[in-house]
Protein backbone atom coordinates (compact mmCIF):
# COMPACT_ATOMS: atom_id res chain seq x y z
CA UNK A 1 0.00 0.00 0.00
CA UNK A 2 2.79 2.41 0.89
CA UNK A 3 4.61 1.24 -2.24
CA UNK A 4 1.53 2.10 -4.35
CA UNK A 5 1.46 5.59 -2.85
CA UNK A 6 5.18 6.01 -3.53
CA UNK A 7 4.71 4.95 -7.16
CA UNK A 8 1.78 7.36 -7.59
CA UNK A 9 3.83 10.21 -6.12
CA UNK A 10 6.77 9.38 -8.40
CA UNK A 11 4.46 9.50 -11.43
CA UNK A 12 3.21 12.91 -10.28
CA UNK A 13 6.81 14.05 -9.85
CA UNK A 14 7.65 13.00 -13.42
CA UNK A 15 4.60 14.85 -14.79
CA UNK A 16 5.49 18.00 -12.86
CA UNK A 17 9.09 17.78 -14.11
CA UNK A 18 7.78 17.48 -17.68
CA UNK A 19 5.86 20.71 -17.18
CA UNK A 20 8.88 22.37 -15.59
CA UNK A 21 11.00 21.48 -18.63
CA UNK A 22 8.34 22.32 -21.24
CA UNK A 23 6.69 25.32 -19.55
CA UNK A 24 6.55 28.34 -21.87
CA UNK A 25 6.70 31.01 -19.16
CA UNK A 26 8.72 31.24 -15.97
CA UNK A 27 5.51 31.06 -13.93
CA UNK A 28 4.72 27.61 -15.33
CA UNK A 29 8.14 26.45 -14.22
CA UNK A 30 7.62 27.97 -10.77
CA UNK A 31 4.23 26.26 -10.45
CA UNK A 32 5.79 22.93 -11.39
CA UNK A 33 8.61 23.50 -8.90
CA UNK A 34 6.07 24.23 -6.16
CA UNK A 35 4.24 21.00 -6.99
CA UNK A 36 7.56 19.14 -6.93
CA UNK A 37 8.19 20.47 -3.41
CA UNK A 38 4.76 19.37 -2.17
CA UNK A 39 5.22 15.93 -3.72
CA UNK A 40 8.68 15.67 -2.16
CA UNK A 41 7.20 16.33 1.30
CA UNK A 42 4.60 13.61 0.75
CA UNK A 43 7.24 11.26 -0.66
CA UNK A 44 9.48 11.73 2.39
CA UNK A 45 6.59 10.99 4.77
CA UNK A 46 5.49 7.91 2.83
CA UNK A 47 9.03 6.54 2.48
CA UNK A 48 9.43 6.98 6.23
CA UNK A 49 6.44 4.69 6.76
CA UNK A 50 7.54 2.30 3.99
CA UNK A 51 10.93 1.67 5.57
CA UNK A 52 9.57 1.78 9.15
CA UNK A 53 11.61 4.87 10.10
CA UNK A 54 9.20 7.74 10.94
CA UNK A 55 12.19 10.02 11.65
CA UNK A 56 11.85 11.05 8.01
CA UNK A 57 8.89 13.22 9.08
CA UNK A 58 11.27 15.80 10.55
CA UNK A 59 12.95 16.09 7.16
CA UNK A 60 9.51 16.50 5.60
CA UNK A 61 8.68 19.41 7.93
CA UNK A 62 11.96 21.17 7.12
CA UNK A 63 11.49 20.58 3.41
CA UNK A 64 7.98 22.04 3.51
CA UNK A 65 9.24 25.21 5.21
CA UNK A 66 12.10 25.57 2.70
CA UNK A 67 9.71 25.06 -0.20
CA UNK A 68 7.43 27.89 0.91
CA UNK A 69 10.27 30.31 1.59
CA UNK A 70 11.91 29.52 -1.75
CA UNK A 71 8.72 30.01 -3.74
CA UNK A 72 7.89 33.33 -2.06
CA UNK A 73 11.47 34.59 -2.54
CA UNK A 74 11.54 33.76 -6.25
CA UNK A 75 8.09 35.28 -6.75
CA UNK A 76 9.10 38.48 -5.00
CA UNK A 77 12.15 38.65 -7.25
CA UNK A 78 10.05 38.30 -10.38
CA UNK A 79 7.40 40.73 -9.15
CA UNK A 80 9.63 43.60 -8.05
CA UNK A 81 12.93 42.85 -9.78
CA UNK A 82 14.87 42.60 -6.52
CA UNK A 83 14.67 40.92 -3.13
CA UNK A 84 14.23 44.19 -1.25
CA UNK A 85 16.54 46.37 0.78
CA UNK B 1 -11.33 -2.76 14.82
CA UNK B 2 -7.77 -2.86 13.55
CA UNK B 3 -8.92 -4.26 10.21
CA UNK B 4 -11.43 -1.43 9.85
CA UNK B 5 -8.74 1.20 10.50
CA UNK B 6 -6.36 -0.56 8.08
CA UNK B 7 -8.97 -0.61 5.33
CA UNK B 8 -9.85 3.04 5.88
CA UNK B 9 -6.20 4.06 5.72
CA UNK B 10 -5.65 2.02 2.53
CA UNK B 11 -8.63 3.72 0.90
CA UNK B 12 -7.43 7.18 2.00
CA UNK B 13 -3.85 6.62 0.80
CA UNK B 14 -4.98 5.22 -2.55
CA UNK B 15 -7.41 8.13 -3.01
CA UNK B 16 -4.59 10.55 -2.24
CA UNK B 17 -2.38 8.86 -4.85
CA UNK B 18 -5.16 9.05 -7.44
CA UNK B 19 -5.77 12.75 -6.71
CA UNK B 20 -2.08 13.59 -6.92
CA UNK B 21 -1.79 11.82 -10.30
CA UNK B 22 -4.89 13.70 -11.50
CA UNK B 23 -3.22 16.96 -10.54
CA UNK B 24 -0.05 15.95 -12.39
CA UNK B 25 -1.98 15.06 -15.55
CA UNK B 26 -3.81 18.38 -15.39
CA UNK B 27 -0.50 20.17 -14.95
CA UNK B 28 0.74 18.66 -18.22
CA UNK B 29 -2.43 18.81 -20.32
CA UNK B 30 -4.11 22.13 -19.40
CA UNK B 31 -3.79 24.80 -22.11
CA UNK B 32 -3.04 27.92 -20.06
CA UNK B 33 -1.07 29.01 -17.01
CA UNK B 34 -4.14 29.93 -14.95
CA UNK B 35 -5.86 26.61 -15.65
CA UNK B 36 -2.63 24.84 -14.70
CA UNK B 37 -2.75 26.63 -11.35
CA UNK B 38 -6.21 25.16 -10.85
CA UNK B 39 -4.95 21.66 -11.68
CA UNK B 40 -1.90 21.89 -9.43
CA UNK B 41 -4.02 22.92 -6.45
CA UNK B 42 -5.69 19.50 -6.55
CA UNK B 43 -2.35 17.90 -5.66
CA UNK B 44 -1.68 20.57 -3.06
CA UNK B 45 -4.94 20.15 -1.12
CA UNK B 46 -6.78 16.88 -1.73
CA UNK B 47 -3.73 14.69 -2.36
CA UNK B 48 -1.88 16.01 0.68
CA UNK B 49 -4.86 15.75 3.04
CA UNK B 50 -5.84 12.23 1.95
CA UNK B 51 -2.34 10.76 2.05
CA UNK B 52 -1.44 12.36 5.39
CA UNK B 53 -4.77 11.27 6.94
CA UNK B 54 -4.12 7.71 5.77
CA UNK B 55 -0.62 7.76 7.23
CA UNK B 56 -2.00 9.23 10.47
CA UNK B 57 -4.50 6.37 10.78
CA UNK B 58 -1.58 3.93 10.46
CA UNK B 59 0.38 5.79 13.14
CA UNK B 60 -2.33 5.93 15.84
CA UNK B 61 -2.20 8.41 18.73
CA UNK B 62 1.57 8.91 18.84
CA UNK B 63 4.14 11.65 18.28
CA UNK B 64 4.27 10.57 14.64
CA UNK B 65 0.61 11.52 14.21
CA UNK B 66 1.32 14.93 15.77
CA UNK B 67 4.15 15.52 13.28
CA UNK B 68 1.87 14.46 10.42
CA UNK B 69 -0.73 16.97 11.63
CA UNK B 70 1.94 19.70 11.69
CA UNK B 71 2.97 18.87 8.10
CA UNK B 72 -0.68 18.82 6.96
CA UNK B 73 -1.43 22.18 8.56
CA UNK B 74 1.77 23.69 7.14
CA UNK B 75 1.02 22.63 3.57
CA UNK B 76 -2.70 23.34 3.90
CA UNK B 77 -2.11 26.99 4.86
CA UNK B 78 1.05 27.89 2.93
CA UNK B 79 0.44 26.20 -0.40
CA UNK B 80 -2.71 28.19 -1.32
CA UNK B 81 -0.87 31.34 -0.23
CA UNK B 82 2.05 30.51 -2.53
CA UNK B 83 -0.37 29.71 -5.36
CA UNK B 84 -2.17 33.02 -4.84
CA UNK B 85 1.13 34.92 -4.88
CA UNK B 86 2.12 33.06 -8.06
CA UNK B 87 -1.11 33.94 -9.91
CA UNK B 88 -0.92 37.54 -8.70
CA UNK B 89 2.70 37.88 -9.81
CA UNK B 90 1.82 36.43 -13.23
CA UNK B 91 -1.11 38.85 -13.63
CA UNK B 92 1.04 41.75 -12.47
CA UNK B 93 3.69 40.89 -15.05
CA UNK B 94 1.07 41.05 -17.80
CA UNK B 95 0.50 37.36 -18.54
CA UNK B 96 -3.06 37.33 -19.86
CA UNK B 97 -5.53 34.43 -19.69
CA UNK B 98 -6.09 32.42 -22.86
CA UNK B 99 -9.62 33.73 -23.44
CA UNK B 100 -8.80 37.40 -22.79
CA UNK B 101 -9.08 38.21 -26.52
CA UNK B 102 -12.73 37.14 -26.73
CA UNK B 103 -13.77 38.33 -23.28
CA UNK B 104 -12.35 41.78 -22.48
CA UNK B 105 -13.52 41.65 -18.84
CA UNK B 106 -10.70 39.15 -18.18
CA UNK B 107 -8.05 41.72 -19.07
CA UNK B 108 -6.27 43.52 -16.32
Amino acid sequence: MFAAAVIALLVTLVLALARAIAGPTVFDRLLATNTCGTVAVLLLSTIGFLTGRPDFLDLAIVYGLLNVVGTIAVLKFFRYGSLGE
Amino acid sequence: MSAVIDTASWILILAGGVFSIVGGIGLVRMPDFYTRVHAASVTDTLGVVFILLGLGLQAGWTLVAAKLAVIALLIFFTSPAATHALAKAALGRGLEPLLAEENPSLKR
